[in-house]
């Protein structure tokens, strides 16, 4: 009994670890879980990227369940995401708006322009402020608000066919947007 | 026990000094520029990950200082300005994580796995003490032989 022990208690502490180690190689370290999920989305009030006289507020979207996509003409993986956003956008499931985040005007609308446009609207937010009220770190990200202006869904990173297959789509029928 | 967690917290202390070279220029007033890096020191930059706000040249991190700056500027303490970034990052952020029940065991972790592993040795050398000598291996003669003599 005692001989056999010595063998197998080895071997468990051996699984055990093997088992951390796994699962630590598929956590992803840079997606950080946000503390604004639940959470009202915090207050803004900013220019249209295309019009600098026109103001989007919070209070402008609720009652409708939408999607906002942080995206800039400097951000790399915004473009590998912007396809995906384009054919989202065709389906017309619900508004999609941009948070132009730390960019220049004529490059943000020369992107666009090169690109196409999927959103309703893109909101300037020259100096990243309301960025850092939606806890921005990594563009592009994407959010999901409701009806009350609560964030329900967080993606940090370029969204895929797989992720709104998996995670948009799910949240948006859920909220029945 | 108690003394052991006061040298976790000591070594943690020591890691970590509160003067790291700070990025940016200088502001125009050096005390508040020397509180904006204590607090900045104490906060993870998310894009680069094993750097403070304070170490990071990161647009990010710039822009987390700027706001540390103005929120110092306007009187704000130095737990509010700790709360503001925790409400947008999470717990994240901080180097040092807050007591609480989901971060017990990183907490508490290693000091339970040296109560273990002390446990676990005293157990077996208990048992050891106890056991009669046919437990043991035999000895092996040509071990005990006195060189000398051959």
């Amino acid at each position: 009994m005692m001989k056999s022990l010595r063998y197998i208690l080895p071997l468990l502490a051996f699984l055990v670890l093997a088992g951390f180690l796994a699962r630590g190689l598929n956590l992803d370290p840079r997606e950080v879980p946000s503390p604004l999920i639940g959470k009202p989305a915090p207050g803004f009030a900013l220019a249209r990227l295309d019009d600098a006289a026109q103001t989007i507020k919070r209070e402008d979207m609720l009652g409708k369940v939408w999607v906002l996509n942080v995206w800039a003409s400097w951000c790399v993986a915004c473009r590998e995401e912007h396809p995906v956003l384009v054919d989202f956008a065709k389906r017309k499931r619900v508004p999609l708006f941009g948070l132009n985040y730390k960019d220049k005007r004529p490059e943000g609308l020369g992107w666009l322009s090169q690109f196409g446009n999927p959103y309703d609207a893109s909101l300037f937010d020259a100096d990243g402020r309301v960025g850092i009220d939606f806890g921005v770190y990594g563009v592009p990200e994407t959010f999901i608000i409701d009806k009350q202006g609560v964030i329900r869904l967080k993606h940090i990173g370029p969204l895929t066919p797989d992720v709104i297959r998996e995670r948009i789509e799910p949240m948006l029928k859920k909220l029945d947007g | 026990m108690g003394s052991v967690l006061l040298a976790m917290l000591a070594s943690w202390w020591l890691a970590f000094p509160a003067h790291a070279n700070e990025a940016a220029p200088a502001a125009a007033d050096p005390v508040l520029e020397a509180r904006m890096t204590r607090i900045a020191s104490e906060l993870r930059c998310l894009v680069c990950q094993n750097q403070t706000i304070a170490d990071s040249n990161a647009d990010l991190a710039q822009d987390l200082r700027r706001q540390v700056r103005e929120m110092l500027a306007r009187g704000d303490d130095d737990a509010k300005i700790i709360r503001y970034m925790t409400d947008r990052y999470g717990d994240f952020v901080l180097y040092r994580p807050p007591m609480k029940a989901t971060t017990m065991l990183l907490w508490f972790g290693p000091a339970l796995m040296v109560v273990l592993g002390l446990g676990g040795l005293a157990v077996v050398m208990r048992r050891r003490a106890h056991a009669a000598a046919n437990q043991f291996e035999p000895d092996d003669p040509a071990l005990f032989t006195d060189p000398h003599q051959s």
